[in-house]
């Protein structure tokens, strides 16, 4: 027996940073990572897009008037009597449009003109200003039947004769609209989190496959520990993340400078905003991390990218769930839903990541965050052993157990080892 | 672990020299989902030895390869490997050509070569420099810096291969490592593993084609339904099998033909035969006193081919008696 040699394998880091370099490397001079880098301005397009087209939406159904079908002199008194209040009321009171100027006692169908696509009239008022008749959705009743009494009686002669005048003293906030600020804010950083994190989980699933696909896995199980494949690979990609997110940011800057505004007008996050991208940058490696990790060990079992998109598709929508959960839970503070929605791996990044937004305590960002360390570390292990499991046994599973007369060459039905 | 050399080989042949082992395993079990892929395997692999695994496809060869290097554990049995008893403790020191060939398409051959000796710890720019000095030595210095989707298949494989070696291993495994490479190409491969071998490198390598084993190695292990039927030097084997005799003769009918054996095998006025153990002399006066009519006769050793045939038969044989085999389409 010769003596042992000296140099045993890799440890897992060192194997780890070779595998990440090489893919770090191999990925940053790819055209899936300028796609990467273009990925953000396919939802900014299509928000944009949304955006202007709910506006048009909005400014289209926000011009509904109200029609008049009084008698000519009430419908003129109902004109001016909203001409005198506008200043007082201002947007609470509709436009009035004449629709009709009916006879005194003359029956005037209001449905069949509310159903007329002519025009933009949300309700009609028949009757009289002392007896008026406001016909319309009931939405559409309850939010104009005050204005509409108030006009009413002004036209009427009953109105107040002198409205007083309301001094006015603005504020920069209120601890209501901070509440609601920073639910925007946490909002926000967890649809951005969400994204990135689905983006990169994909990235790291064609670049196993594709890794499957060059046969090359052998030679780095037969070397290296499988851990370190593992390891190597999430890293790879996060760095990857953080030189897109550089670019994006350095891109938003400058964009920023360039039309001369700032683009950050949300909200100041409970914590503030150092602390609050930097645990932006932590929950999001973390979100990043276990969700790679179970998108890794799909593609492990994976042997072609067809069964890839059918493995992985349950678990894009188990994380869209996940979103909708943390996003819940965001808004029952102290409640089991955010409790659950912390403890649970998938969610917790999304869930804290909110609550930096809402709550200024830092302790639980620290036990939130030694939680999700040991997930990860979990979730690559199971996922490693997975994968040398699967991987390592080649050949088909399952043999023929047909019996022939002896001719050689033979095989055992345990030809699946080789 | 006691070393037992002397049982080292099955043949029992005496030409056991005593040599340290690079590999010795005992007992080598591994089971897939309730099947059992190696039964029992023995190996004692000396330094410096050109070994080859013969079986035929599905026998278990890769699956004992990948347990010996520690890609997989076995379920029962022992293994050491230049002298560890976990083959990743020596990871450094062993260099492995799996039969699936693959390397990353992007990367350009030196590079290539480079990250697979990174893998078994060799800093990244010795593996460059050394990249580029291997693919120069092995004529391909105009591919260095191509990148390996620009390759043919033939010398991608070849790249492969300098990646395997980069690190100055002292045990190489190889799998199957002839297949794909055209007949240029097995020849330099075979000149490469002679070299190896003649520098004190340990060389294992798998294969179903039995002439690359019969011209390279000293010792061969036949594996066949997971067992290994056979271990021992190459003049072992073929001894298995007594000498063939060709026979050429005028007549073809006569009672000459009592003088051959039960396993001849005619094709035209030629005879194919095992010689019977009785030897030649009463053979041939046999033919002679029975007017065969001798026009040619030659008797030669038995190729190792003929022994693989005949040794992993009889095991394959053996198993579907057991219950436990099929025959190959």
């Amino acid at each position: 027996m010769i003596p042992a040699q000296r140099g045993g394998r890799l440890s897992t880091v060192a194997a780890a940073f070779v595998i990440a370099r090489r893919d770090f490397t191999a990925i940053l001079f790819s055209r899936s990572f300028i796609f990467f880098l273009l990925g953000p301005l396919f939802p900014v397009l299509v928000g944009a897009m949304a955006g202007g087209v709910g506006q048009q939406v909005q400014q289209s159904t926000s011009r509904a008037v109200l029609g008049l079908a009084m008698p000519a002199s009430e419908n003129r008194a109902m004109i001016e009597a909203r001409a005198a209040l506008a200043p007082h009321l201002g947007g609470a009171l509709p436009e009035f449009v004449v629709v009709r100027d009916a006879e005194p006692g003359a029956f005037f169908d209001a449905r069949t003109a509310l159903a007329s696509k002519q025009g933009n009239v949300g309700a009609v008022l028949t009757g009289s200003a002392a007896a008026p008749v406001l016909v319309g959705t009931s939405e559409r009743i309850a939010a104009w039947q005050g204005p509409v009494s108030l006009v009413a009686a002004q036209a009427a002669g009953s109105a107040p004769p002198k409205f007083p005048t309301v001094a006015l003293q603005a504020t920069a906030t209120s601890k209501s609209n901070e509440r609601h600020g920073r639910v925007v804010t946490a909002q926000a950083a967890q649809t951005l989190l969400f994204l990135l994190t689905m983006l990169l989980a994909g990235m790291v699933l064609s670049n196993l496959v594709e890794e499957k696909g060059n046969k090359i896995i052998e030679i780095l199980a037969a070397a290296i520990p499988m851990d370190a494949v593992f390891l190597g690979k999430l890293f790879a990609m996060l760095a990857i993340s953080f030189v897109g997110i550089g670019v994006w940011f350095l891109a938003a800057a400058l964009f920023s400078s360039l039309i001369g505004q700032s683009l950050a007008t949300l909200p100041v996050p409970a914590v503030g905003w150092p602390m609050f991208f930097a645990l932006g940058i932590v929950y999001f490696a973390s979100a990043y991390l276990v969700l790679g990790a179970v998108f890794l060990t799909v593609g492990s079992m994976a042997s072609t990218v067809r069964e890839v998109q059918t493995l992985s598709m349950p678990v894009t929508m188990m994380q869209l769930m996940v979103f909708f959960l943390a996003s819940y839970a965001m808004t029952q503070p102290g409640s089991g839903i955010e409790a659950f929605a912390i403890i649970f791996p998938f969610s917790s990044p999304f869930a804290m990541l909110a609550r930096a937004a809402q709550d200024a305590d830092l302790w639980p960002h620290a036990l939130a965050l030694i939680w999700q360390a040991f997930c990860v570390v979990l979730f690559i292990r199971i996922g490693a052993r997975l994968f040398r499991t699967r991987v390592m046994k080649s050949g088909p599973a399952r043999v023929r157990r047909k019996r022939r007369l002896v001719r050689f060459p033979v095989r055992t039905k345990r030809s699946v080892a080789d | 672990m006691k070393m037992e050399l002397g049982d080292w080989q099955q043949g029992g042949n005496a030409s056991a020299t005593g040599a340290p082992l690079a590999i010795y395993a005992r007992g080598l079990v591994k089971r897939f989902d309730g099947y059992t892929a190696v039964d029992g395997i023995d190996l004692s692999v000396p330094e410096g030895a050109i070994y080859g695994i013969l079986g035929p496809n599905g026998a278990g060869k890769t699956t004992t390869l990948r347990m010996l290097l520690g890609i997989i554990d076995p379920d029962e049995g022992t293994r050491t490997v230049l002298g560890a008893a976990r083959p990743h403790d020596v990871a450094h020191a062993i260099g492995y050509l799996p039969e699936e060939r693959g390397l990353y398409p992007s990367m350009k051959a030196y590079e290539a070569i480079a990250f697979v000796g990174a893998l078994r710890g060799l800093p990244l720019s010795e593996g460059r420099r050394r990249g580029r000095i291997l693919l120069e030595e092995n004529g391909l210095g105009q591919a260095a810096d191509r990148q390996i989707r620009q390759l043919s298949k033939g010398m991608a494989q070849q790249v492969q291969l300098l990646g395997t070696l980069v690190h100055e291993p002292r045990l190489v495994v190889f799998d199957e490592p002839f297949s794909g490479l055209d007949a240029i190409n097995q020849g330099r491969l075979e000149g490469m593993i002679r070299r190896l071998a003649a520098s004190g490198t340990t060389v294992i390598f798998s294969t179903h084609v039995i002439a690359h084993a019969e011209r390279l190695c000293d010792e061969v292990a036949i594996i066949a339904g997971g067992k290994v039927p056979f271990a021992g030097p190459v003049d072992v084997a073929r001894d298995r099998i007594p000498p063939q005799v060709r026979l050429e003769t005028r007549s073809t009918n006569g009672r000459w033909q009592q003088a051959l054996p039960v396993d001849v095998r005619q094709e035209g006025n030629f005879w194919h035969f095992s010689l019977p153990e009785s030897g030649v002399e009463p053979l041939l006066r046999a033919l002679i006193e029975g007017d065969a009519g001798i026009q040619s006769l030659s008797i030669e050793r038995a190729g190792l081919h003929d022994a693989f045939v005949a040794i992993a038969g009889e095991a394959a044989a053996a198993a579907l008696a057991r219950g436990e085999g099929e025959e190959l389409p």
